[in-house]
C-alpha cells in the first residue's frame, strides 16, 4: 500500500508493503544510496537516519511505523554536521568509507545534545556504529575536534 | 557448472596473460582517442584534461588501504602537480595494461599495491611531465630546460606561465620520450612528507556521496537474492517458487549453479521472496563435520608427521636431552572478513556484449569467468571495478564464485534484463570462504637462559593447492600461505623444525587479511614469548639478543621500545605490557600492547605502541591509519572473532553473534615510522600480525596465561 513519508523535508508516496524496512524504502524506492545496509538487524549501524533528530536504525523500522521527519546524509546540514564533516575531511577518517555515512549521522546527533561530550559519552553514542575497518581512534579524536570547533 | 567448481583451465588464463610481460614498460596511449581530443594521455595510467585536472587510472582496486591516494600521490610527485587537481579512477580490466607486477595478472592483494606501482607509475608521471614541459617550450619557443614547474605551473624566466590544461592538447601530439628522468628522493615535495596531501576519496566519504556497488541502478534492472544450501556441498533437490512469487515486487525465480535465485523490484521484496521458497536440499556430498570434530581431527594429526616446510640443526634431539621440554598448543578458528559492504555486482548483457560493475579483486580472471559463463568473447565483455566497501581478502576470489554467481544470474534471466546481486549479512556469515581453522602444536626447551630447541607441526586448510593460484605460491605440493612466518624464524635458534598437514575439508576457505601470519605470528610470538620467560629472559631484549641477522626487524623492536618506553612487561596499575613481532609481505612492524582485566574477566586493551617499517613510506597518514586499522582488525578478531561450525552448519549469522570490535574496545594507538631509503612495501596487512600475540603475552603477566585457543572471550568450539 501507499505510505507518505517526509524525507529530506519532501513528502514522499512510496507503494510498498508494510513491513517494508524504511532503509529500503529510501535506498530503492527513492534513491537515496548514501544510507547504507551492513546487517538487517540493527547491529552495525551502517543504516543511522534520524527521525524527528534522534538516530534511528532505517533497516529494521518498518515504514508503516514511520511518523516523524526523516534526515538522511544527503539532507545533513547546519553547523554540527559541518564541523563534523570538516573534522572527518581533517583527519582523513574514512577507510573503506563504507559505513562513514551512519558514524557521521551518530556523530551530528551527539553533537547536537551534547557540545561537548566525554570519551563515556563518545563510546555511549557510537557503539552502535561498526566499522570493520576500525577507523575507531580517529574518529573519537574528529569528534572531539568537532566539538572545539562549536565551541568557537 | 556450480559457483564452487568453477575453475578456469589454466591454459585459457596463461593465454590471457600471455602478452603482459612484455606489455609492462609504459603502455603506449591506448586510450587516447576515448579519452577525448584535447586530453593528453601519454600512457595507460594518466590523462590531462584540458581542466588542467590530472586523473590517474589506478589498477589496484581502492577499498580503504589507500591506493588511489597513493599512486596520485606519485604522480603528483614527478609531475611537480598541485594536490588539489589530481584525481583517481579505476582502470579498466585490461591484464595486457594493468596486470600486477607481482602476479602477471590484474589483480590486488598481498599488500603490493604501492610495492609494485612505485616504479611503474613515477616513469609514466614523468613521461607526461617531460611531454607537458615540450609543448610549453614549443609554445613559448624557449627552451624546454628553461622550464620549471611548481604546483602544477609551469614557468619560464621571462614571466610566461601556464597550467597542465594549457598543454594538454599540444602535448598529446607530441613523441612519447623513452626514459623520462625520475626525481631523486632529496627532491620529493610529496613523497613521505606529513601534512601535504589529504585522501583523494575521504570527503565523498563523510558525506554519503560515493558510489558503491549496492548503490547502482539502472532502468528495468532487478535486485537478486540467492537461496543457498545451508551445508557446504549441498545442491539444490527440488524446489516449490509458488509462494515466493506470490510476493509483491517478485519478478522470477531461477535455479543457478550456486542455489536458486530470486528476482525482485528492490530488495526488500527480493528478501521476502527467499523466505517464501521452499527448497529441498541434496547433502548427501555436503559436509557435516563441526568444528569441534575438526579441532579433535587436528590436534591429533598434530602427533603425527607431515611435510617438512622448514628444518635445521636437530630439534628432536635436542629436544630429547633437554631437561624440561614446554609445549603449547594453539587453536585457530574460521574466520569471516565481513566486510561493511556485503558481496555484491551488477551485470548488464545481451548478444552484443556484456557490462560488470563490482568490487572486482582479481579483474583478469574474473573477466574471463563472466566471459565464460555468457558464452561472450572476452573482448566484448566490460568489467569496471566499483570502490568497495571493505575487503580484508573477501573479495580475491581463488574460484570467482561471485563473477560467476553473478554471470549465471544474469544469463538465467536472459539478456537486457540487469541485474543486481546482494549478498545480506546472514549470506555472508554462512557463506564460507572463511580464514581456515588451524592448529600448531609446539614444542621446546629452554637451557643456560637460551632457547635449545623449537619443533612445530601446523595443521589446516590450503586454498590454493588444487587451483590456478598453486603454480604461482605453492613449492613441491607445500602451500606457504598456511606456514609462512613459522617455517623460517627471525630468532636464531640452532635446532629447529616445522611441519604441515594440509587437510581435506568441504568448508570454502580463503585469505584473510595478513594471510599465514593470522596464526603463525600468534603462534609463535606467544611460543617465543612462554620460552624466553622461563628462560629468565626480558622480552625485548630477550628477542633482540636472537635477531642478529635480522636487522630490520630488530629495528622496529628497538624503536617501539623506546617509543612505549619500555622498562619490561609490568606496567603497574593492575596493567602489564607485551611485545609481538612481524614481518610479512616484506614489512617489519613491531606492537607492545598494555592490557588489563576488564569488565566481566575480558581483556581491556588500553594502549597499543606501533613501529613499521616499509621502506620509503610514501604517505606516512595512510600508513599511520593501516597500522591502527589493522590493530583494530586484528585485535577484534583475536578478542571476539570465530564462525564455528556445528555438524557442518555456520552458528554465527549477524554481528550479534559474530562480534566486531567496537569504539570503546578500541585502544588509543601511537605509530612511529621508520625512515628508510629502501624500496616501499605494503602496509594493507601487515599491521595485524603482532597485536594478538601482544595482549597474549601481556595476559600471561597478569597470571591469565597465554590463550591457546582464539578467540580470548567467548569462544565456542
Amino acid at each position: 500500500m501507499a505510505h507518505t513519508l517526509t524525507i529530506n523535508g519532501r513528502s514522499h508516496s512510496v507503494d510498498v508493503d508494510d513491513d517494508t524496512p524504511l532503509l529500503w524504502a529510501i535506498r530503492d524506492n527513492l534513491g537515496l544510496t548514501g544510507t547504507k545496509f551492513g546487517c538487517g538487524v540493527a547491529q552495525c549501524g551502517a543504516c543511522t537516519v534520524w527521525i524527528d533528530g534522534q538516530p534511528v536504525r532505517s533497516c529494521v523500522t518498518p515504514v508503516s511505523a514511520v511518523e516523524g521527519k526523516v534526515i538522511t546524509i544527503e539532507a545533513l546540514e547546519g553547523k554540527e554536521a559541518a564541523a563534523v564533516q570538516a573534522a572527518w575531511d581533517s583527519l582523513d577518517v574514512p577507510q573503506c568509507g563504507y559505513c562513514q555515512s551512519g558514524q557521521v549521522m551518530s556523530a551530528v546527533a551527539l553533537l547536537k545534545e551534547n557540545r561537548k561530550p566525554s570519551d563515556r559519552d563518545i563510546d555511549l553514542a557510537m557503539n552502535g556504529n561498526i566499522c570493520r575497518c576500525a577507523t575507531y581512534a580517529r574518529i573519537r579524536t574528529a569528534i572531539h575536534a568537532a566539538a572545539r570547533t562549536l565551541e568557537g | 557448472m556450480t559457483a564452487h567448481d568453477l575453475t578456469l583451465s589454466r591454459r585459457s588464463l596463461l593465454a590471457g596473460a600471455g602478452g603482459l610481460i612484455i606489455a609492462l614498460h609504459l603502455p603506449k596511449a591506448a586510450r587516447a582517442q576515448s579519452a577525448g581530443s584535447a586530453t593528453f594521455a601519454p600512457n595507460a595510467f594518466i590523462r590531462v584534461a584540458p581542466d588542467h585536472s590530472v586523473t590517474v587510472l589506478v589498477k589496484h582496486i581502492e577499498f580503504g588501504q589507500g591506493p588511489f591516494t597513493g599512486l596520485a600521490t606519485l604522480v603528483a610527485e614527478e609531475m611537480d602537480a598541485d594536490w588539489g587537481q589530481m584525481r583517481a579512477e579505476h582502470a579498466p580490466a585490461d591484464v595486457k595494461l594493468y596486470a600486477n607486477l607481482a602476479f602477471g595478472v590484474q589483480g590486488t592483494g598481498g599488500s603490493t599495491a604501492i610495492a609494485n606501482s612505485f616504479d611503474q607509475i613515477r616513469k609514466a608521471a614523468a613521461t607526461a611531465r617531460v611531454m607537458l614541459v615540450q609543448a610549453a617550450a614549443q609554445a613559448w619557443k624557449v627552451p624546454a630546460g628553461e622550464i620549471t614547474i611548481e604546483k602544477g605551473v609551469l614557468t619560464h624566466a621571462s614571466g610566461k606561465q601556464g597550467r597542465f590544461g594549457d598543454f594538454a592538447e599540444a602535448a598529446a601530439k607530441l613523441p612519447v620520450p623513452e626514459n623520462a628522468p625520475l626525481k631523486q628522493p632529496a627532491q620529493f615535495k610529496l613523497i613521505g612528507k606529513e601534512g601535504v596531501v589529504k585522501r583523494l576519496d575521504g570527503a565523498d566519504k563523510a558525506r554519503g556521496k560515493t558510489k558503491f556497488t549496492i548503490d547502482i541502478s539502472a532502468p528495468n534492472m532487478l535486485t537478486v537474492v540467492v537461496a543457498r544450501p545451508p551445508r557446504f556441498g549441498g545442491k539444490v533437490a527440488s524446489f516449490d517458487a509458488t509462494d515466493a512469487l506470490k510476493v509483491k515486487g517478485v519478478v522470477d525465480v531461477k535455479q543457478i549453479g550456486s542455489g536458486v535465485a530470486v528476482y525482485a523490484q528492490g530488495m526488500w521484496p527480493a528478501i521476502k521472496g527467499r523466505e517464501a521458497l521452499k527448497v529441498v536440499w541434496d547433502e548427501s556430498e555436503a559436509e557435516k563435520r563441526g568444528s569441534a570434530e575438526l579441532v579433535a581431527e587436528y590436534r591429533a594429526l598434530a602427533r603425527t608427521p607431515g611435510k617438512v616446510a622448514g628444518s635445521h640443526g636437530d630439534a628432536e634431539a635436542a629436544l630429547a636431552k633437554a631437561e624440561r621440554v614446554i609445549e603449547a598448543e594453539y587453536v585457530f578458528p574460521y574466520l569471516a572478513h565481513a566486510p561493511m559492504e556485503p558481496l555484491d555486482g551488477y551485470l548488464e548483457w545481451n548478444a552484443q556484449g556484456a557490462l560488470a560493475r563490482f568490487g572486482s579483486q582479481f579483474q583478469t580472471t574474473e573477466h574471463q569467468t563472466i566471459a565464460q559463463i555468457l558464452e561472450l568473447p572476452p573482448e566484448k565483455v566490460q568489467l569496471e571495478t566499483m570502490l568497495a566497501g571493505g575487503s580484508f581478502g573477501r573479495r580475491a576470489q581463488v574460484s570467482q564464485h561471485l563473477a560467476a554467481e553473478l554471470a549465471m544470474c544474469a544469463k538465467a534471466i536472459g539478456p537486457n534484463r540487469p541485474v543486481k546481486l546482494v549478498w545480506t549479512r546472514e549470506d555472508d556469515l554462512t557463506g564460507g570462504y572463511y580464514r581456515p581453522l588451524f592448529v600448531h602444536r609446539m614444542r621446546g626447551a629452554v637451557k643456560d637462559g637460551k632457547i635449545a630447541g623449537w619443533s612445530t607441526s601446523i595443521v589446516g586448510q590450503s586454498f590454493i593447492l588444487g587451483t590456478f593460484f598453486e603454480q604461482m605460491i605453492a613449492k613441491n605440493g607445500l602451500d606457504s600461505t598456511m606456514f609462512e612466518g613459522a617455517n623460517e624464524l627471525p630468532y636464531e635458534i640452532s635446532d629447529f623444525h616445522c611441519e604441515v598437514h594440509a587437510t581435506k575439508v568441504g568448508v570454502p576457505t580463503l585469505w584473510w587479511r595478513s594471510v599465514g601470519h593470522t596464526h603463525t605470528a600468534y603462534a609463535v610470538e606467544c611460543f617465543m614469548d612462554e620460552l624466553l620467560q622461563a628462560a629468565g629472559q626480558d622480552p625485548v631484549a630477550g628477542r633482540l639478543a636472537l635477531m642478529g641477522k635480522e636487522p630490520r626487524l630488530a629495528g622496529v623492536l628497538k624503536a617501539v621500545a623506546e617509543l612505549a618506553k619500555w622498562t619490561g612487561p609490568d606496567a603497574g596499575n593492575g596493567r602489564a605490557r607485551g611485545v609481538g613481532v612481524a614481518e610479512s609481505f616484506g614489512t617489519f612492524v613491531a606492537q607492545i600492547a598494555e592490557v588489563s582485566v576488564g569488565e566481566g574477566g575480558e581483556p581491556k586493551v588500553h594502549k597499543v605502541w606501533c613501529a613499521v617499517d616499509c621502506g620509503i613510506a610514501v604517505n606516512p597518514d595512510v600508513i599511520r591509519a593501516q597500522m591502527e586499522g589493522g590493530i583494530g582488525f586484528g585485535l577484534g578478531h583475536a578478542l571476539y572473532g570465530e564462525l564455528t561450525l556445528d555438524k557442518g552448519k555456520p552458528v554465527q549469522t549477524n554481528f550479534d553473534s559474530y562480534r566486531s570490535l567496537r569504539i570503546h574496545e578500541m585502544p588509543e594507538v601511537e605509530v612511529k615510522i621508520i625512515a628508510s631509503t629502501e624500496k616501499p612495501t605494503g602496509v594493507g596487512e601487515p599491521g595485524v600480525p603482532p597485536i594478538g600475540p601482544a595482549v597474549a603475552n601481556a595476559l600471561a603477566r597478569l597470571g591469565q596465561g597465554r590463550p591457546r585457543r582464539l578467540p580470548m572471550v567467548g569462544g565456542i568450539a
